[in-house]
């Protein structure tokens, strides 16, 4: 039994870890006051340390760490706070190209997207309503997408999207050059402005379909691959969080007394560890069932999606709690962990879908 | 990553199967009743552990000067993993052999415990453990059963509460108090005596569930001789620690329904006509009764990754019984409500799968009490892995004797 993550990629853990450290610092900060959620010199860098490319092989020029180096990437990611399409790029659309693309087109889209000269998002939602087949209305016909969609997380800064569309009756991923014409882009305020999202409105846009891509299964498989990464970012927020709040706890005098010493908040920032330990725990079990492809990935990555979401939830509601009023300020970081939490527990589907998705797999599954 | 075995340990494994299929039955998938543990019982009980203390399966972790294997913690799980799929008697030896045998062994003379460890571990004798009171639970340095020194004897006079097993074990471990005028934890002192000693009388607690697990044990001037004592004169509480620092890895997640069986009983029975896995409120409910039942599954695999390095499990240890237990006592309720009024029903015959969740109800506030409550289990994980501070405590200084107490 070897459930840990190898000596090699602990140790490009603590070389991010360390670089975060120097370079994210304020990072998230930073895109918030500026009003635009992309800290361009950051991903430039992150880039350059081959970590978008980590998940993607070295004839397509990743650094070949594997889905586990990602995930191990993605923990540091959400535990900085950093303010880059980190997600959008190497967990949805580099993920769709490998999967999907034809050997050309993973040929001649995946060395930008692992050396960061390209950046990819992700368009699959079209309003309001969890991820599914019949949502999806924008066509492809003819080599051109037309559609509307609406929240595109970094939309606004990405170089290609990896468009859901309807191909005739069948879903199918589209790969569609975003510095186009054709294409609308609309910045969108959300509740995290440290990240960047935009309306895209695609008007006869010139695309390729990604011939793998076959049905909303693709597109499920694409979410279920980025579950999982997207839950070690999540998981590596809420460390962070509970980091903060003992900290914090640690400082603070009330009553005489550091407040870390009254049970109401040990208690409460146990609880917080517990969620984090059962989110970390499956979280795991993904990355190892990413790395096997097994034939549970798609409740692995539900379990791991659902324990995540609720962790980061808790751990930044938390966090404020336990820093009181200051917690609530501008100026203190709380919010930021606060908005980023629910910025990734909607991003790819709420915790209402993929409780659905995990259920509905186990039955199919015993029914078998 | 990956989740097979070394070599050496699957050699280990192989040979634990092959003792395990030549004599016990595999557990099928079969909802039972549970068992009392009555007299016939407690004597399949003894007499499985008899063969595996002659297979070398008894004691795998202790030295060899103990009779023990001298085997790793890796095996301890490797055979747990694997006698846990046989349906054998349980509940019986965990204390002896999890908890007052390795204190006897590590405190007592070498003499007394060359004495006691051989026979506990070859199931000849059952040790129980002494340490709650009426008015120490949590709080158990502050337990009152005294122990007065008459020559060579020790005087005792008291009652202990919980203890599991008292009424057919043949020996106990004896936590008093020495000297109450120091501060409570200075003034312990361990014992460990014969059961059928004259002036101990041992009362069945009657539970919630009805069924009964625990005891009350009331010592009238019983006699103690002083080469029974387990550690320094004062120095109980330190000994007493060895003892629970084991008892939190032995417990562990708790038996009961779980995912698996919540799932079935939601296909089976309706809501507004139809089953019940259709309701989304219901599948929000199962999906996160399912993360947690693989949250705790994994991070298992991550303590055993971590003992087959090499490592110790820590405080971290505490997560498996608090969400187990709150688990346990959170699907029992939700089963009743599915029900409706028939969850009402206790009768075996009539309730679903054989009442398991009626039995469940009863018995699972138990769960989050035994070996640490939810609350001592927070206070451990906000100390000892978070490195908060310790709770303010106004007795520490005073002697014991001027506590209020109640």
């Amino acid at each position: 039994m070897n459930f840990d993550f190898s000596d090699d990629l602990q140790q490009v853990r603590s070389e991010a870890r360390a670089f975060l450290k120097e370079h994210a610092a304020g990072s998230s900060r930073r895109a918030l006051e500026a009003g635009h959620g992309f800290d361009q010199p950051l991903w430039a860098r992150i880039a350059q340390l081959g970590w978008v490319g980590a998940a993607i092989p070295e004839e397509y020029g990743g650094s070949g760490l594997g889905d586990e180096g990602l995930c191990v990437l993605a923990e540091e990611i959400g535990h900085s706070l950093a303010a880059t399409p980190f997600a959008s790029s190497a967990y949805l659309a580099s993920q769709a190209v490998l999967r999907f693309g034809s050997a050309a087109q993973r040929a001649k889209y995946l060395p930008g997207l692992a050396d960061g000269s390209l950046t990819g998002c992700f368009a699959l939602a079209e309003g309001g309503g969890s991820p599914r087949a019949g949502a999806v209305r924008a066509v492809f016909h003819d080599g051109a997408v037309t559609g509307e969609k609406l929240p595109v997380i970094d939309g606004g800064v990405a170089d290609i999207a990896v468009v859901a569309v309807r191909d005739g009756a069948e879903v199918t991923l589209a790969l569609v050059p975003l510095a186009d014409v054709a294409v609308t882009r609309t910045p969108l305020d959300t509740l995290d402005p440290s990240r960047d999202a935009a309306r895209l409105v695609f008007t006869n846009a010139r695309a390729e379909v990604l011939p793998g891509a076959v049905g909303f299964a693709a597109v499920e498989h694409v979410l279920d691959r980025a579950a999982v990464f997207f839950a070690f970012e999540q998981v590596g927020g809420a460390q962070a969080c509970l980091d903060m709040a003992r900290d914090f706890a640690l400082q603070r005098q009330a009553f005489g007394r550091q407040i870390g010493s009254f049970q109401a908040i040990k208690h409460k920032l146990a609880e917080v560890y517990v969620a984090i330990e059962l989110a970390r725990s499956n979280a795991y079990y993904g990355a190892w069932a990413l790395g096997a492809d097994a034939p549970d990935l798609t409740s692995a990555a539900a379990a791991a999606r659902v324990a995540a979401t609720h962790a980061f939830e808790l751990a930044s509601a938390e966090n404020i709690q336990t820093h009181g009023g200051m917690g609530f300020t501008w100026e203190y970081d709380c919010h930021l962990y606060y908005r980023r939490a629910k910025h990734l527990s909607l991003a790819i589907g709420a915790a209402p879908y993929w409780k659905d998705r995990l259920i509905g797999f186990i039955e199919q599954r015993n029914a078998a | 990553m990956d989740f097979s075995d070394t070599a050496e340990e699957a050699s280990f494994r192989a040979e634990v199967v092959a003792f395990l299929e030549a004599h016990a039955t595999r557990k099928t998938g079969r909802i039972t009743d549970p068992e009392a543990a009555d007299d016939a019982y407690v004597a399949r009980a003894r007499a499985w552990q008899a063969k595996k203390a002659e297979a070398g399966f008894a004691g795998i972790t202790w030295p060899k000067a103990w009779g023990g294997r001298g085997g790793t913690p890796m095996q301890q799980v490797i055979y747990g993993q694997e006698e846990a799929k046989f349906s054998l008697p349980r509940g019986v030896f965990e204390i002896g052999l999890g908890m007052c045998i390795p204190t006897v062994a590590t405190y007592a003379a070498p003499e007394i415990s060359a004495q006691h460890v051989g026979p506990a571990l070859r199931g000849e004798t059952i040790w129980c453990q002494l340490f709650s009171e009426p008015a120490a639970g949590s709080d158990v340095a502050g337990l009152r059963t005294r122990a007065e020194r008459d020559g060579d004897d020790w005087i005792i006079n008291g009652q202990k509460i919980w203890t599991s097993g008292a009424h057919f074990s043949d020996y106990g471990l004896l936590l008093t108090r020495t000297d109450p005028a120091v501060p409570k934890h200075a003034g312990l002192t361990m014992f460990f005596l014969d059961m059928k000693s004259p002036g101990v009388e041992v009362r069945r607690i009657k539970q919630i569930s009805g069924t009964s697990n625990f005891n009350e044990v009331f010592f009238t001037d019983v006699r103690i001789p002083d080469a029974q004592r387990v550690g320094k004169i004062g120095g109980g509480w330190k000994v007493a620690l060895t003892t629970l620092m084991h008892e939190r890895l032995a417990i562990g997640t708790l038996a009961g329904p779980d995912f698996a069986d919540v799932l079935e009983l939601a296909r089976t029975v309706e809501v507004n006509g139809v089953p019940a896995i259709r309701d989304a409120a219901v599948r929000d409910r199962l999906a996160d009764w399912y993360v947690q039942s693989k949250g705790l599954e994994y991070t298992k695999f991550r303590t055993i990754t971590a003992l087959s390095r090499g490592q110790m499990p820590g405080p971290e240890s505490s997560i498996y019984k608090i969400v187990s237990a709150q688990k346990l006592q959170e699907i029992a309720h939700f089963a009743l409500d599915l029900m409706d009024s028939a969850g009402l029903v206790t009768d075996p015959e009539v309730a679903p799968m054989r009442a398991m969740f009626q039995q469940a109800l009863l018995y699972s506030p138990g769960g989050r009490i035994a070996g640490g409550t939810d609350e001592i289990l927070r206070n451990i994980i906000a100390e000892r892995v978070l490195g908060l501070p310790g709770d303010i405590r106004v007795d520490r200084e005073k002697p014991f004797n001027q506590l209020t107490a109640g």
